[in-house]
Protein backbone atom coordinates (compact mmCIF):
# COMPACT_ATOMS: atom_id res chain seq x y z
CA UNK A 1 0.00 0.00 0.00
CA UNK A 2 1.39 3.38 -0.98
CA UNK A 3 1.54 5.98 1.78
CA UNK A 4 0.29 8.63 -0.66
CA UNK A 5 -2.85 7.38 -2.35
CA UNK A 6 -3.58 10.00 -5.05
CA UNK A 7 -7.34 9.24 -5.08
CA UNK A 8 -8.11 9.39 -1.35
CA UNK A 9 -7.53 12.34 0.97
CA UNK A 10 -4.00 12.57 2.34
CA UNK A 11 -3.20 11.69 5.92
CA UNK A 12 -2.43 15.36 6.56
CA UNK A 13 -5.85 16.45 5.39
CA UNK A 14 -7.65 13.89 7.52
CA UNK A 15 -5.65 14.98 10.57
CA UNK A 16 -6.53 18.62 9.89
CA UNK A 17 -10.23 17.70 9.63
CA UNK A 18 -10.17 15.32 12.57
CA UNK A 19 -11.11 17.33 15.65
CA UNK A 20 -13.79 19.32 13.83
CA UNK A 21 -15.40 16.23 12.31
CA UNK A 22 -15.33 14.43 15.65
CA UNK A 23 -16.95 17.42 17.41
CA UNK A 24 -19.73 17.54 14.79
CA UNK A 25 -20.50 13.85 15.35
CA UNK A 26 -20.63 14.31 19.12
CA UNK A 27 -22.70 17.49 19.06
CA UNK A 28 -25.35 16.48 16.54
CA UNK A 29 -27.68 14.41 18.77
CA UNK A 30 -27.47 16.95 21.57
CA UNK A 31 -28.39 19.77 19.18
CA UNK A 32 -31.26 17.70 17.77
CA UNK A 33 -32.60 17.09 21.27
CA UNK A 34 -32.38 20.70 22.36
CA UNK A 35 -34.19 21.80 19.21
CA UNK A 36 -37.05 19.32 19.60
CA UNK A 37 -37.98 19.89 23.26
CA UNK A 38 -41.04 22.03 22.51
CA UNK A 39 -42.94 21.62 25.78
CA UNK A 40 -41.69 21.77 29.35
CA UNK A 41 -42.58 19.08 31.88
CA UNK A 42 -44.68 21.56 33.87
CA UNK A 43 -46.68 22.45 30.74
CA UNK A 44 -47.29 18.79 29.92
CA UNK A 45 -48.49 18.14 33.48
CA UNK A 46 -50.87 21.11 33.26
CA UNK A 47 -52.20 19.76 29.95
CA UNK A 48 -52.91 16.46 31.75
CA UNK A 49 -54.32 17.79 35.02
CA UNK A 50 -55.70 21.18 33.99
CA UNK A 51 -55.77 23.70 36.83
CA UNK A 52 -56.45 21.04 39.48
CA UNK A 53 -54.29 20.88 42.58
CA UNK A 54 -51.81 17.98 42.55
CA UNK A 55 -51.09 16.53 45.99
CA UNK A 56 -48.23 14.24 46.92
CA UNK A 57 -49.21 10.75 48.07
CA UNK A 58 -51.13 7.59 47.20
CA UNK A 59 -48.96 6.95 44.12
CA UNK A 60 -45.88 4.71 44.28
CA UNK A 61 -43.32 4.74 41.51
CA UNK A 62 -40.83 1.90 41.35
CA UNK A 63 -37.78 2.31 39.17
CA UNK A 64 -34.14 1.29 39.54
CA UNK A 65 -32.11 4.14 41.12
CA UNK A 66 -29.09 3.27 38.97
CA UNK A 67 -29.85 2.51 35.32
CA UNK A 68 -27.13 0.90 33.22
CA UNK A 69 -29.02 1.05 29.93
CA UNK A 70 -31.47 3.89 29.40
CA UNK A 71 -33.03 2.20 26.38
CA UNK A 72 -35.30 -0.05 28.46
CA UNK A 73 -35.99 0.81 32.07
CA UNK A 74 -38.73 -1.14 33.82
CA UNK A 75 -41.04 1.04 35.86
CA UNK A 76 -44.04 0.09 38.00
CA UNK A 77 -46.68 2.59 39.09
CA UNK A 78 -49.06 1.57 41.87
CA UNK A 79 -51.87 3.72 43.26
CA UNK A 80 -53.56 3.09 46.62
CA UNK A 81 -57.19 2.74 45.63
CA UNK A 82 -60.00 0.26 46.36
CA UNK A 83 -60.89 0.36 42.62
CA UNK A 84 -64.65 0.24 43.21
CA UNK A 85 -67.34 1.91 41.11
CA UNK A 86 -67.42 4.88 43.54
CA UNK A 87 -63.69 5.21 44.16
CA UNK A 88 -61.22 4.21 41.47
CA UNK A 89 -58.29 5.56 39.51
CA UNK A 90 -59.25 7.05 36.17
CA UNK A 91 -55.90 7.89 34.67
CA UNK A 92 -52.20 7.51 35.41
CA UNK A 93 -49.58 9.53 33.54
CA UNK A 94 -45.80 9.39 33.72
CA UNK A 95 -43.60 12.38 32.87
CA UNK A 96 -39.85 12.88 32.52
CA UNK A 97 -37.56 15.89 32.86
CA UNK A 98 -34.84 15.48 30.24
CA UNK A 99 -36.08 13.34 27.34
CA UNK A 100 -36.86 15.19 24.09
CA UNK A 101 -40.58 15.02 25.01
CA UNK A 102 -42.02 15.28 28.53
CA UNK A 103 -44.70 12.57 28.16
CA UNK A 104 -43.82 8.94 28.75
CA UNK A 105 -47.14 7.10 28.96
CA UNK A 106 -50.76 7.83 29.86
CA UNK A 107 -53.10 4.99 30.83
CA UNK A 108 -56.86 4.95 31.30
CA UNK A 109 -58.24 2.59 33.93
CA UNK A 110 -61.67 1.88 35.35
CA UNK A 111 -63.31 0.09 38.22
CA UNK A 112 -63.04 -3.17 36.23
CA UNK A 113 -59.28 -3.02 36.48
CA UNK A 114 -59.31 -4.52 39.96
CA UNK A 115 -56.01 -2.94 40.98
CA UNK A 116 -54.39 0.31 39.96
CA UNK A 117 -51.03 -1.02 38.87
CA UNK A 118 -49.06 -0.62 35.66
CA UNK A 119 -45.70 -2.00 34.59
CA UNK A 120 -43.94 -0.97 31.40
CA UNK A 121 -40.50 -0.24 30.00
CA UNK A 122 -39.38 3.27 29.13
CA UNK A 123 -36.43 5.15 27.65
CA UNK A 124 -34.35 7.59 29.67
CA UNK A 125 -32.11 10.01 27.79
CA UNK A 126 -30.28 11.30 30.86
CA UNK A 127 -30.02 11.18 34.64
CA UNK A 128 -33.32 12.68 35.63
CA UNK A 129 -36.45 12.79 37.75
CA UNK A 130 -39.58 10.84 36.78
CA UNK A 131 -43.02 12.01 37.92
CA UNK A 132 -46.14 9.83 38.11
CA UNK A 133 -49.56 11.46 38.50
CA UNK A 134 -52.87 9.68 39.07
CA UNK A 135 -56.38 11.05 38.70
CA UNK A 136 -58.97 9.42 40.97
CA UNK A 137 -62.69 9.21 40.20
CA UNK A 138 -63.43 12.11 42.57
CA UNK A 139 -61.38 14.35 40.28
CA UNK A 140 -58.39 14.73 42.59
CA UNK A 141 -54.79 14.37 41.47
CA UNK A 142 -51.99 12.59 43.33
CA UNK A 143 -48.34 12.42 42.47
CA UNK A 144 -44.92 11.07 43.35
CA UNK A 145 -41.43 11.39 41.92
CA UNK A 146 -38.38 9.16 41.67
CA UNK A 147 -34.82 9.83 40.54
CA UNK A 148 -32.77 7.66 38.25
CA UNK A 149 -29.07 7.88 37.44
CA UNK A 150 -28.49 6.78 33.85
CA UNK A 151 -25.05 5.58 32.76
CA UNK A 152 -25.90 4.72 29.13
CA UNK A 153 -28.45 7.13 27.71
CA UNK A 154 -31.15 6.25 25.20
CA UNK A 155 -31.55 8.32 22.00
CA UNK A 156 -27.89 9.31 21.72
CA UNK A 157 -26.66 6.16 20.01
CA UNK A 158 -27.45 6.05 16.31
CA UNK B 1 -47.58 -8.73 11.30
CA UNK B 2 -45.56 -7.99 14.36
CA UNK B 3 -44.98 -10.78 16.83
CA UNK B 4 -46.89 -10.52 20.07
CA UNK B 5 -46.67 -12.25 23.42
CA UNK B 6 -49.78 -12.25 25.56
CA UNK B 7 -49.92 -13.83 28.98
CA UNK B 8 -53.42 -14.47 30.34
CA UNK B 9 -54.01 -16.90 33.23
CA UNK B 10 -55.52 -20.20 32.04
CA UNK B 11 -58.39 -20.03 34.49
CA UNK B 12 -59.64 -17.62 37.11
CA UNK B 13 -62.35 -17.64 39.74
CA UNK B 14 -65.15 -15.08 39.51
CA UNK B 15 -64.16 -11.83 41.18
CA UNK B 16 -60.45 -12.63 41.08
CA UNK B 17 -58.08 -9.90 39.94
CA UNK B 18 -55.87 -11.29 37.17
CA UNK B 19 -52.67 -9.85 35.73
CA UNK B 20 -52.38 -9.55 31.96
CA UNK B 21 -48.96 -9.13 30.34
CA UNK B 22 -48.55 -8.05 26.73
CA UNK B 23 -45.56 -7.47 24.53
CA UNK B 24 -45.36 -6.61 20.83
CA UNK B 25 -42.23 -6.53 18.70
CA UNK B 26 -41.91 -3.02 17.31
CA UNK B 27 -38.83 -0.80 16.87
CA UNK B 28 -40.53 2.29 18.40
CA UNK B 29 -38.32 4.63 16.37
CA UNK B 30 -38.43 7.86 18.36
CA UNK B 31 -37.95 10.39 15.57
CA UNK B 32 -35.01 11.90 17.48
CA UNK B 33 -32.22 9.50 16.57
CA UNK B 34 -29.87 9.93 13.63
CA UNK B 35 -29.46 6.94 11.33
CA UNK B 36 -26.25 5.60 9.80
CA UNK B 37 -26.36 8.40 7.19
CA UNK B 38 -26.54 11.10 9.89
CA UNK B 39 -30.10 12.09 9.07
CA UNK B 40 -32.85 11.92 11.70
CA UNK B 41 -34.93 8.80 11.18
CA UNK B 42 -38.68 9.50 10.92
CA UNK B 43 -40.85 8.67 13.91
CA UNK B 44 -42.50 5.23 13.83
CA UNK B 45 -44.09 4.31 17.13
CA UNK B 46 -47.15 2.62 18.56
CA UNK B 47 -49.33 5.41 19.90
CA UNK B 48 -52.29 3.57 21.36
CA UNK B 49 -53.09 0.24 23.02
CA UNK B 50 -56.52 -0.94 24.13
CA UNK B 51 -57.81 -4.04 25.87
CA UNK B 52 -61.49 -4.95 25.57
CA UNK B 53 -63.13 -7.55 27.84
CA UNK B 54 -66.25 -8.83 26.06
CA UNK B 55 -66.29 -5.66 23.98
CA UNK B 56 -66.03 -3.32 26.96
CA UNK B 57 -62.84 -1.27 27.36
CA UNK B 58 -60.94 -2.15 30.54
CA UNK B 59 -57.53 -0.67 29.82
CA UNK B 60 -56.11 1.86 27.38
CA UNK B 61 -52.62 3.28 27.09
CA UNK B 62 -51.27 6.22 25.09
CA UNK B 63 -47.64 5.67 24.25
CA UNK B 64 -45.03 8.31 23.47
CA UNK B 65 -41.52 8.05 21.98
CA UNK B 66 -40.20 7.54 25.54
CA UNK B 67 -41.69 4.03 25.59
CA UNK B 68 -38.96 1.46 25.02
CA UNK B 69 -38.75 -0.65 21.86
CA UNK B 70 -41.02 -3.73 21.89
CA UNK B 71 -43.61 -2.09 24.17
CA UNK B 72 -44.35 -4.19 27.23
CA UNK B 73 -47.46 -3.49 29.30
CA UNK B 74 -48.71 -5.22 32.42
CA UNK B 75 -52.09 -4.40 33.94
CA UNK B 76 -54.84 -6.08 35.90
CA UNK B 77 -58.55 -6.73 35.48
CA UNK B 78 -61.28 -8.26 37.57
CA UNK B 79 -62.51 -11.56 36.09
CA UNK B 80 -66.31 -11.70 36.10
CA UNK B 81 -67.27 -14.25 33.45
CA UNK B 82 -65.70 -16.30 30.69
CA UNK B 83 -65.05 -13.98 27.81
CA UNK B 84 -62.80 -12.78 25.05
CA UNK B 85 -60.02 -10.31 25.58
CA UNK B 86 -59.27 -8.23 22.50
CA UNK B 87 -55.93 -6.44 22.36
CA UNK B 88 -55.41 -3.75 19.72
CA UNK B 89 -52.22 -1.83 19.04
CA UNK B 90 -52.33 1.23 16.77
CA UNK B 91 -49.40 3.29 15.58
CA UNK B 92 -47.76 5.52 13.01
CA UNK B 93 -47.95 4.72 9.29
CA UNK B 94 -51.34 3.06 9.73
CA UNK B 95 -50.08 0.29 12.01
CA UNK B 96 -52.96 -1.76 13.44
CA UNK B 97 -52.76 -5.18 15.00
CA UNK B 98 -55.42 -7.05 16.92
CA UNK B 99 -54.99 -10.22 18.95
CA UNK B 100 -57.51 -12.10 21.05
CA UNK B 101 -57.32 -14.39 24.06
CA UNK B 102 -59.93 -16.20 26.10
CA UNK B 103 -60.24 -15.75 29.82
CA UNK B 104 -61.96 -18.76 31.39
CA UNK B 105 -63.77 -18.03 34.62
CA UNK B 106 -64.84 -20.95 36.78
Amino acid sequence: MSPHNPRGPSRRRILALGPGAAAAVVLRPVAAEAATRTESTAEAIRRFAGAAEIRPGRVHLDLPPLVENGNAVTITVTVDSPMTEEDHVRRIAVFNDKNPQPNVITVYLGSRGGRAVLTTRIRLADTQRITAIAETSDGRYWSTTADAIVTLAACLEG
Amino acid sequence: MARTLINVPKAATAGEVVTIKTLISHPMETGFRPGADGRIRPRDIITDFTCLYDGEPVFRAELFPAAAANPYLTFTLRATRTGTLTFTWRGDNGFVQTETATLTVT
